[in-house]
């Protein structure tokens, strides 16, 4: 049936967003540590 | 100290500095004067369809003129210190915010009292339903937005990009209050129906906001 | 605690799975809208979490103004933006299926108008945490929250009564559901649930970790002294050794 590719374009889009949300947060996680290290560097 | 004298003393304080060099008023008056223009030109007034939708055009050219009234609501109190002036003394914040609010209202009343005669002429407007009902629509309507904006304004000239974040909170949490108003004048113009809906919710809108900026705008003031 | 996470991310995920799995293959087809129908049970559960989110958010809010604990300011700033990406996907997968339906990407319809303007208030509110500075953010931005809060009520009304008047086909379908497909419901949202709660968790951490790095920032541009480079210590005592 014609519709089922806008039900797999739902589904699709859904997790697309999520993802691209939870990429985001892993990337700042990894920029936060790598400057939490660097502080740890310099202040030694 | 009270609440009302220290709200009048500021109020005409304001007023008397504003009609001193009329600087605000004659500016916004021009706008108001181009935004009317422009919609005309945008809008075809001779298109049966504008009647229908000149509610919504009037209280949109409002709403423009209403965000740089409301822009430059606290640049004076900024550029004087007087905001911390007034931290520091006894006089009650809620005094500066309704001293503020209802300076606009005048000024945005002002503004509406001269655009719409401009938007009657150039659009044919006649109000085929019962014209006293716009007064209410008009002052609450009015109120709405500038209690709500004077106080975002406030909270606006903390952040970076001050003139920009205004309209940025002020416009989706008016939409209630805008789809009221617009409504209810498309209803009155058009003499299709009661507006009598809309009117109590913009009215409702008003009390529940105006309690909230004044049980707030302490907070807001106190924020350094 | 955090050897948790990993677990009950797995446990999620195979929840997410399975609930998918009934969504696709175990639920009755619908008469009138066929297969598309299915969007449904990610379309509504979506909805559900966004607005526990934002009354989360709320809460988080008010408790901030009343007790000043930076832990509520975090809640509120997480739970906002969680919220965000779950309204935006009801806006999405709401004009997605509607478009198979009735012809129409947007209709203003109650339930997906009163999520576009949720959706602008509480960009709004991130906006202005964003541009703000930092020491009076979470006032300012609890504020806002309250305002938003008791903007949504009023929100309702006149979207529900513009469209008494003026009536609009209705994206979700009105009228009773079936039990099983209620039963498929109930599991997406509960999936989705346990899946927006890892979410926050995951961002929370990160704040915590964020205002960890500004406060060492900020202690290290205190004890430095002189040019880059030349770093003298100004001996006070109370500080990290």
């Amino acid at each position: 049936m014609n519709a089922t590719r806008y039900l797999y374009a739902a589904y699709v889009a859904t997790w697309l967003i999520h993802c691209v949300y939870i990429g985001s947060l892993a990337r700042r996680y990894r920029a936060l540590r790598q400057r939490m290290k660097d502080l740890g560097k310099s202040t030694r | 100290m009270k609440l009302w004298p220290v709200t009048l003393a500021t109020l005409a304080k304001d007023i008397r500095l504003e009609w001193r060099s009329k600087d605000a008023l004659n500016s916004m008056l021009f706008f108001s004067l181009l935004v009317v223009v422009i919609f005309s030109f945008s809008f075809d007034p001779t298109a049966e369809e504008s009647r229908q939708i000149a509610g919504g055009l009037v209280w949109v050219a409002f709403l423009f003129s209403t965000i740089v009234a409301l822009n430059q609501t606290w640049a004076r109190e900024l550029r004087n210190q007087v905001l911390d002036a007034y931290r520091a003394s006894p006089a009650p914040a809620n005094a500066l915010f309704l001293a503020k609010a209802i300076g606009n209202f005048i000024l945005v009343s002002l503004l509406e009292a001269v655009m719409a005669p401009l938007f009657m002429v150039f659009y044919n407007l006649r109000i085929l339903g019962t014209a006293w009902q716009l007064i209410p629509v008009c002052v609450l309507g009015t109120w709405a937005l500038v209690a709500s904006g004077t106080f975002f304004a406030a909270m606006s000239i903390r952040t970076r990009m001050r003139e920009v974040m205004l309209p940025l909170i002020l416009f989706p949490l008016s939409i209630p209050a805008i789809q009221s108003m617009v409504e209810a004048t498309r209803i009155i113009l058009s003499g299709d129906g009661s507006p009598r809906f809309w009117i109590v919710l913009l009215l409702t809108y008003d009390v529940v906001f105006t309690t909230a900026c004044l049980a707030l705008f302490e907070t807001v003031l106190q924020a350094e | 605690m955090k050897k948790a996470f990993p677990i009950l991310a797995v446990l999620t995920a195979l929840l997410l799975a399975y609930a998918f799995y009934e969504a696709i293959w175990v639920a009755p087809t619908e008469r009138t809208m066929g297969d598309v129908q299915r969007i449904f049970y990610y379309h509504v559960p979506s909805a559900w979490t966004a607005f526990l989110l934002f009354f989360v958010n709320f809460v988080a809010s008010v408790t901030y103004l009343a007790r000043r604990n930076p832990k509520a300011d975090a809640v509120a700033l997480v739970s906002a933006e969680v919220g965000v990406v779950f309204c935006t996907v009801v806006l999405v997968t709401g004009p997605i299926w509607a478009r198979p339906v009735w012809g129409i990407w947007w209709t203003w319809d109650l339930r997906l108008t009163l999520t576009l303007v949720l959706w602008l208030i509480y960009v709004s509110y991130l906006i202005l945490r964003r541009f703000s500075d930092s020491a009076q953010t979470p006032k300012l931005a609890a504020v806002l929250a309250i305002f938003g809060a008791l903007d949504v009520p009023l929100v309702y009304f006149s979207i529900w009564f513009f469209r008494t008047q003026h009536p609009q086909p209705v994206i979700g379908g009105g009228g009773s559901i079936d039990p099983v497909m209620l039963h498929i419901l109930l599991i997406n949202w509960l999936a989705f649930s346990c899946f927006a709660l890892l979410v926050c968790w995951a961002r929370y951490r990160l704040e915590v970790l964020k205002r960890d790095v500004e406060e060492a920032e900020a202690l290290e541009s205190l004890l430095e002294v002189g040019p880059r480079g030349s770093k003298a210590k100004i001996p006070f005592s109370g500080g990290p050794q």
